[in-house]
């Protein structure tokens, strides 16, 4: 029970990543590669700050956004020097390689005896699952419901917020540059913005992820942009076509999924070391799939 | 009121000669004009359109709207005072959003967006009766994503859009062309209609004859660069869908005499 609300837990911190692809390539159509470095970048930043004595909401905030410029870094590498996205990506996360590990010191820091974000908010939320009957697993059960409700604290914020007027400006951007241009809005702030939020997701949940693990480790973030991209395909495939919220709650419900057919996958004797290699497959599936469902070659929208 | 000064573009094929696709154009349009551009393939008159929205660059010259000077101005900044229509539906409404969300883009244009909440009330009163008074049944489709509307629907859509706020100068890029010719004679009469119930000053760049002969106030004819024919008053009313044509022709031949003496010459002194 407790190892399995901790395995839960653990992915339900992940869904920060499907929420940060969800901004970058589902709304900005950019495939964002410094998911992985920004993902570790919070990690490590975190980590740092916490064996630091700097405060665990400090600590986090501090992550998420070391990992908001890292997003910042590449939106400017695309948006004014104009090269294209998925090297910018590439060429931050590389450098980012060596930021981590200059950061962290070493190739993994644990975090034991440091009280961590998910300590303070276990204390917060155990009332609720002692009284709910969790028993021995009450302290895990906390855990896992304060990931949930952050989550949906954060689900509920990127709704609110991509309807507002600047969150508008920015998915029309996204959707049509040309569109966002004639209709007076800078598009290559609003990339660089737009990557900013979607990196500060991911760095939020690279720092979650080593406060639940209990460690930070330089490699720990390679594979998070396919991980973010399954999980938001296999949301959108969920529910189909659906509008902001919708796509919003499919992609942490996709996220989640993913982590349940993982361990499945390998719990059936899938060994550890090919996980990389499936989330890979799993992606490229849900990219071919529609094209091979549908037959028809690609409407044109318009007319 | 847009002036256009000494305006020039220059372009150069890899490897080919520079080419003048604006060749030192000045014009000025009174405030409240409504200007049709016609002109033959490549004659240069869409370049003259991008250098005025600010998506082609001038090698020289300036660019007036409303008494401001904005030829160093980016495309976006220049938004704030220019409307524009693209020939695409696509390029000028964003697919995914919807018509309200898009209009809300449109209401936010030459002002920051801020953290107001974008489709309210208020804005979708506005829109469903802005949209009525033009194409009644549209405004029933307000919560629709306009990817699934028609080019026709979207050239509404996309027009309301740039003349939500009023803009100083309104570019139409051949906004009809990639319509059919029922949705084009919608848009057309949608255009003529707020052009005037807003006293706009527009630009519209057009390939078809009988909008140049129908539409507008003042007709410029570009021909390699330049303006050739500029026509306004009764000498544009007077002008039907076949003159135009035969100017169109006789502006061929004229290029074909052209590189037949420079073949001549070439044969005679190379």
């Amino acid at each position: 029970m407790i190892t399995l609300l901790t395995a839960w837990t653990f992915g339900v911190t992940l869904a920060f990543v499907a929420l940060g692809v969800f901004v970058s390539y589902r709304l900005f159509s950019f495939p964002d590669i410094t998911t992985d470095g920004s993902f570790t970048l919070g990690a490590v930043t975190t980590t740092v700050l916490l064996v630091s004595g700097y405060d665990p909401v400090v600590a986090t905030l501090g992550g998420t956004c070391a990992g908001a410029a890292a997003g910042a870094c590449t939106g400017l590498l695309h948006a004014i020097l104009g090269i294209p996205p998925l090297l910018s990506g590439i060429l931050v996360t590389t450098a980012l390689s060596s930021v981590n590990l200059v950061v962290l010191g070493r190739s993994n820091v644990p975090l034991s005896g440091t009280p961590t974000l998910l300590d303070r908010a276990e204390g917060v939320f155990l009332p609720i699952t002692a009284a709910a009957r969790f028993g021995d697993a009450a302290p895990e059960a906390a855990r896992l419901l304060s990931m949930l409700a952050a989550v949906a604290v954060a689900v509920l914020v990127l709704w609110v917020f991509f309807r507002t007027n600047l969150g508008t400006a920015m998915r029309a951007g996204g959707d049509t540059a040309t569109m966002a241009r004639a209709l007076g809005r800078n598009t290559g702030l609003l990339t660089v913005a737009g990557l900013g939020i979607a990196n500060a997701l991911t760095a939020l949940s690279g720092a979650l992820v080593a406060q639940v693990q209990g460690f930070a480790d330089v490699q720990m973030g390679i594979g998070m942009v396919v991980w973010g991209m399954a999980s938001v395909f296999l949301g959108a495939a969920l529910v189909g076509q659906v509008r902001l919220g919708g796509a919003l709650v499919a992609t942490v419900a996709g996220s989640v999924t993913f982590r349940l057919l993982v361990a499945s996958a390998l719990r059936a004797g899938l060994p550890t070391d090919w996980l990389k290699a499936a989330t890979a497959v799993v992606v490229l599936a849900a990219l071919v799939a529609p094209r091979l469902l549908t037959r028809r070659p690609q409407a044109s929208a318009a007319r | 009121m847009l002036d256009v000064r000494h305006a020039v573009v220059a372009f150069s094929a890899p490897g080919g000669p520079l080419v003048r696709a604006v060749d030192d154009v000045s014009v000025t349009i009174p405030t409240g004009t409504f200007v049709v551009v016609v002109g033959t393939n490549g004659s240069g008159k869409s370049t003259l359109l991008g250098s005025i929205a600010g998506t082609v660059r001038l090698d020289s010259g300036s660019i007036h709207v409303a008494g401001r000077d904005l030829t160093g101005w980016s495309e976006n900044r220049r938004a704030r005072y220019v409307g524009r229509v693209f020939q695409d539906p696509r390029a000028g409404t964003a697919s995914s959003l919807t018509v309200l969300e898009n209009i809300a883009v449109a209401a936010c244009r030459g002002r920051p967006a801020g953290l107001g909440w974008a489709t309210g009330r208020q804005l979708r009163d506005e829109a469903a009766e802005r949209l009525a008074r033009i194409q009644p049944g549209l405004e029933t489709r307000l919560d629709q994503p306009i990817g699934s509307m028609s080019g026709g629907q979207r050239q509404i859509v996309a027009l309301v859009m740039a003349t939500w706020h009023r803009p100083d100068l309104l570019l139409l890029d051949e906004h009809t062309a990639a319509l059919d010719p029922a949705s084009a004679d919608r848009v057309v009469q949608a255009t003529a209609r707020l052009v005037r119930d807003q006293k706009l000053t527009a630009l519209m760049v057009t390939h078809s004859l009988e909008q140049a002969a129908g539409l507008g106030d003042r007709l410029l004819l570009v021909h390699r660069g330049r303006i050739v024919l500029d026509a306004e008053g009764v000498a544009k009313r007077r002008l039907s869908a076949e003159d135009i044509a035969g100017r169109f022709d006789r502006l061929r031949r004229a290029d074909q005499l052209d590189d037949q003496a420079a073949r001549t010459l070439r044969d005679l002194y190379v």
